[in-house]
């Protein structure tokens, strides 16, 4: 499991502050959502792509991921083109696609790709830690962080364990299939995940309690936001305002 | 399950995004500092869970388990999933960070109000019907989550109607197999370690 890739680098978008990047990611990604033009949508596109090239991020990794979120799509380009009432584009059979349709679906695709890419550029290039860490800066509730922190903290070492397990089951000749064998199986996978878990968590309870955790969650680096950082937020918005103008 | 970004309207949107910040507060009022390592790594499992891809007949669907996370958590899993949501659209770019509402609701709020109704029943003496409680749990919150997806999709557009329709029948044998791994998980930890079906 490979998390966290593109968080690896050192470029300003790297360095810069993660709540300026939060915000925008943030504010950036509903101003795509919930706009309904197409020029908008595919003009917007730039500001991921630029933002990934000034983060030198891997256009290969960044490509094959895309995939797997258009692989989500693929059945609304079935569906949708269909369903939409207008004028008519095509007909296969007794079913007609649509102008409209298509250009829904292609509009709901951008977006889609846009405000993906956005969180690869300005959410991916930092640390889970750091974002964290970011939104406890922003107001979140700190339960939420903590609960974000410990789960990230141990996703990797319960899939340490997950892997584990399956290799024991492999080695005993298990082959997935359609069966109440495999769901049983399975099933006892995930809860031999749960119960060390359970016990893992208890043993953690303990040594935080011997450490004097008190339920405070302590925050020793403070950021500071530098001019540069104020940038970010200041150019997607200008940016924002301007596709809309141009439009 | 998830919905992808750029699909729902703003108004869906936001409606999903101010429903899950009430089920995230409830959950985060009913969640001590002592019992947040636990329902930490119980989001975690659940995030890893859902990489594990099972046979269903031609093809393959990994497994939600939201059933099994409001029985063991109650309002608690509003939070635990919505931290586990959030991983997934930060790591694997599933769901998103404008949907993370709608997502959240969509999946959480079934299994929350099945945990803490029908999953009342986990610890009965009668076999047949704590098991009965727990194939309800895990499947009625893959059907009800499955039609809130519908729902939502519906709700943003009247061509998404064959789009809903279309989600929902895809989650009828995933419903099915979620409530019976979601029996035999629960019968697994009752024989191992009870402690954890005893509510804290």
């Amino acid at each position: 499991m490979r998390l966290a890739e593109f968080s690896y680098g050192d470029s300003f978008i790297h360095r810069m502050d993660p709540r300026s990047k939060i915000v925008t990611a943030v504010i950036f990604s509903v101003f795509v959502a919930v706009n309904n033009s197409l020029q908008v949508c595919a003009l917007a596109l730039v500001f991921p792509l630029v933002m990934l090239g000034l983060g030198r991020i891997s256009f290969v990794k960044t490509l094959r991921r895309l995939g797997a979120i258009n692989s989500f799509l693929v059945i609304l380009w079935l569906v949708l083109p269909f369903s939409y009432p207008g004028d008519p584009l095509f007909t296969i059979g007794a079913w007609t696609a649509t102008q409209q349709g298509a250009l829904m679906a292609l509009m709901i695709t951008l977006k889609s790709n846009v405000i993906v890419l956005t969180m690869m550029a300005l959410l991916g290039s930092s640390s889970i830690f750091s974002l964290a860490h970011a939104l406890t800066h922003l107001g979140i509730p700190e339960k939420i962080a903590l609960l974000f922190f410990f789960s990230y903290r141990y996703v990797h070492v319960i899939n340490t364990e997950f892997e584990t397990l399956s290799r024991a089951m492999k080695i005993r000749s298990f082959k997935p299939n359609m069966n109440i064998h495999t769901y049983r199986s399975y099933a006892y996978l995930v809860g031999m995940l749960l119960v060390k878990s359970f016990d893992r968590s208890n043993r953690i309870m303990a040594a935080m309690k011997c450490r004097g955790f008190t339920g405070k969650f302590y925050i020793l680096h403070h950021y500071q936001m530098k001019r540069m950082d104020f940038l970010l937020p200041a150019v997607s918005g200008i940016f924002a305002a301007l596709i809309m103008v141009v439009r | 399950m998830h919905i992808s970004e750029g699909v729902l309207s703003g108004a869906v949107l936001i409606a999903g995004a101010g429903l899950s910040t009430v089920g995230v507060g409830i959950g985060i009022r009913n969640l001590d500092y002592d019992q947040i390592p636990k329902v930490g790594l119980l989001s975690a499992v659940f995030f890893v869970a859902s990489l594990v891809h099972i046979p269903v007949g031609p093809a393959s669907a990994h497994l939600v388990l939201s059933g099994l996370c409001g029985l063991l958590l109650g309002w608690t899993a509003f939070p635990a999933i919505l931290v586990g949501l959030s991983l997934q659209a930060l790591l694997f770019q599933f769901g998103g960070l404008t949907t993370l509402g709608a997502n959240t609701f969509n999946i959480a709020f079934p299994a929350v109000v099945l945990g803490v109704t029908v999953g009342k029943l986990v610890n009965n003496e009668n076999p047949a019907i704590r098991m009965t409680a727990e194939f309800i749990c895990g499947a009625g919150s893959i059907l009800f989550s499955g039609l809130l997806v519908a729902l939502s999709l519906f709700a943003t557009g009247k061509a998404f109607l064959p789009a809903s329709k279309l989600v929902i029948l895809a989650h009828i044998p995933i419903m099915l197999i979620e409530g019976l791994i979601t029996v035999f998980v629960v019968e697994f930890v009752r024989k191992v370690r009870p402690e954890i079906l005893s509510p804290a």
